[in-house]
């Protein structure tokens, strides 16, 4: 019988020993040297039955198929342009995949240009990390005004919360639109000094995203930026 | 006249005083300080990143690339003319070289990560100093790692076998000095980092590198702690 060597939820270091025995298995972040699993990066361990992984706690965006991401137009091309996706690798955009058809002499930067911020979805990578995107979807568009600012993208789902809920109650305590890319950039437009206020909470989440009892935390904090009363949505 | 007492009242076995931390330097993705006795040492990750000019990138693995620097007032006798020389190159190589055994970066093809090791004060034993920082700031920066590296130097002033030299020892002038720097991998115990100024028989060497493992684990743990304690819960 394995034994496990560390408790659920405990951070733990890169080389350090999780459990013991051929019963566990190494899930990502972690991997087997003969009957051990050790932990392969700075993380949070979760502990799922047999499963344990460390989820990290840190490090640059990986760009995955599906991510719905904000990403700010840096070159473009013959047909199509490069996008900065806050990531180790660049994406590109084919005028194939914008929003309309754009015909072949067309001056591209009329659609998106340098240094435009777009709400933009990855449709493929690579295994050489090569990154398409895509305009084609609800949603999906050219940001205009507001403000942008940059978090570890290991805590957006923390931003985002359990169905939306964390970034909902943002949105209605301060009356922003929100938007949060999967690669850890969030878009903000309202009233500059409601914006300031989601700006404070975002950093406050990313701070103590790991410490439980965090809405609670985010909840009075938000109350006390915007003083009002703020009712919690249970979901479901 | 033998060398009986260390020159600041030391015992053999013991390392100067250790001071760690991680995060010191905001616009990285990863940084730490390290700090033994009067040697301080700064490392800043960056990356992974794209690596340009484009001849250098490797697609089937990313890349480590290790920078070494004294500042110009850093050390006790004249001032340190900046920029990279003879020596700095081959502490950079050395120090990349005792790192790459435990960072794997083939998530990251056609990328790298810079590693950034600034000297402000020195006192003997940098390169052991610089290659703590550095392995503690490439997990901090959460670069997939599967250990993390501890380093110091052992060595023999006059016909006493002690840990971690400082200059005054490294100097000692009424005897032979032999100076060992090694790195240490911590979990299997591995050595990743052997290199030696001066004579020194084929036993004491075997009992030296023993010291250097003993003091290797003490100096991973004040890093695997310094870690920690970055997100560790702070009360309100």
């Amino acid at each position: 019988m394995g034994k496990l060597l560390v408790e659920d939820k405990t951070i733990v270091t890169p080389g350090e020993e999780l459990a013991e025995g051929m019963d566990f298995l190494p899930a990502e972040g972690t991997f087997r040297d003969k009957d051990k699993i050790i932990a392969s990066g700075l993380g949070l361990v979760s502990i799922n039955g047999r499963l344990i992984k460390t989820i990290s706690m840190a490090g640059k965006y990986i760009p995955k198929k599906g991510d719905t991401i904000i990403a700010k137009v840096t070159d473009i091309l013959m047909s199509g342009w490069i996008l900065d996706i806050n990531s180790s690798y660049s994406a590109v955009l084919s005028v194939k995949e914008a929003r309309d058809f754009i015909r072949r002499d067309a001056d591209l930067t009329r659609y998106y240009d340098i240094d435009d911020y777009i709400v933009t979805k990855i449709v493929m990578v690579t295994s050489q990390r090569l990154v398409d995107a895509s305009m084609k979807g609800p949603g999906l568009r050219k940001l205009i005004g507001g403000r942008i600012i940059k978090v570890n993208s290991n805590k957006v789902p923390r931003i985002i919360g359990k169905g939306g809920s964390m970034v909902s109650m943002i949105k209605n305590a301060t009356g922003c639109s929100i938007i949060v890319g999967q690669n850890g950039i969030v878009w903000i437009q309202g009233l500059p000094k409601n914006e300031i206020i989601v700006v404070k909470t975002i950093r406050k989440i990313e701070q103590e995203a790991h410490i439980s009892g965090l809405t609670e935390r985010i909840k009075a904090f938000l109350e006390k930026g915007t003083n009002k009363k703020i009712v919690v949505e249970k979901v479901e | 006249m033998a060398y009986i007492k260390r020159n600041d009242g030391r015992k053999f076995d013991e390392t100067r005083p250790i001071e760690a931390r991680v995060g010191v330097i905001k616009n990285s993705d990863g940084s730490a300080y390290f700090k033994m006795g009067k040697t301080i040492a700064y490392a800043a990750v960056y990356g992974p990143r794209s690596i340009h000019p484009k001849f250098l990138q490797n697609p089937r693995n990313g890349k480590l690339r290790c920078f070494y620097n004294m500042m110009p007032f850093s050390s006790m006798g004249e001032r340190v003319r900046p920029g990279a020389n003879r020596r700095a190159k081959e502490i950079a190589m050395v120090t990349e070289k005792a790192l790459l055994p435990v960072v794997d970066l083939t998530q990251f093809p056609n990328s790298v990560v810079d590693v950034f090791i600034e000297l402000p004060q020195t006192d003997a034993g940098t390169r052991c100093a610089g290659i703590c920082a550095a392995s503690m700031a490439l997990a901090d920066a959460g670069i997939p790692m599967k250990d993390m590296v501890a380093s110091v130097s052992v060595g023999r002033v006059d016909d006493a076998l002690i840990v971690d030299l400082d200059y005054s020892e490294e100097s000692y002038e009424n005897g032979t000095v032999a100076d060992i720097p090694t790195a240490i991998i911590s979990r299997t115990g591995e050595i990743s980092l052997l290199q030696m100024d001066g004579k020194l028989s084929r036993e004491d060497l075997k009992k030296a590198i023993e010291m250097a493992k003993k003091a290797c684990s003490k100096i991973d743990k004040i890093q695997r702690d310094a870690l920690k304690k970055k997100y560790e819960v702070k009360n309100e």
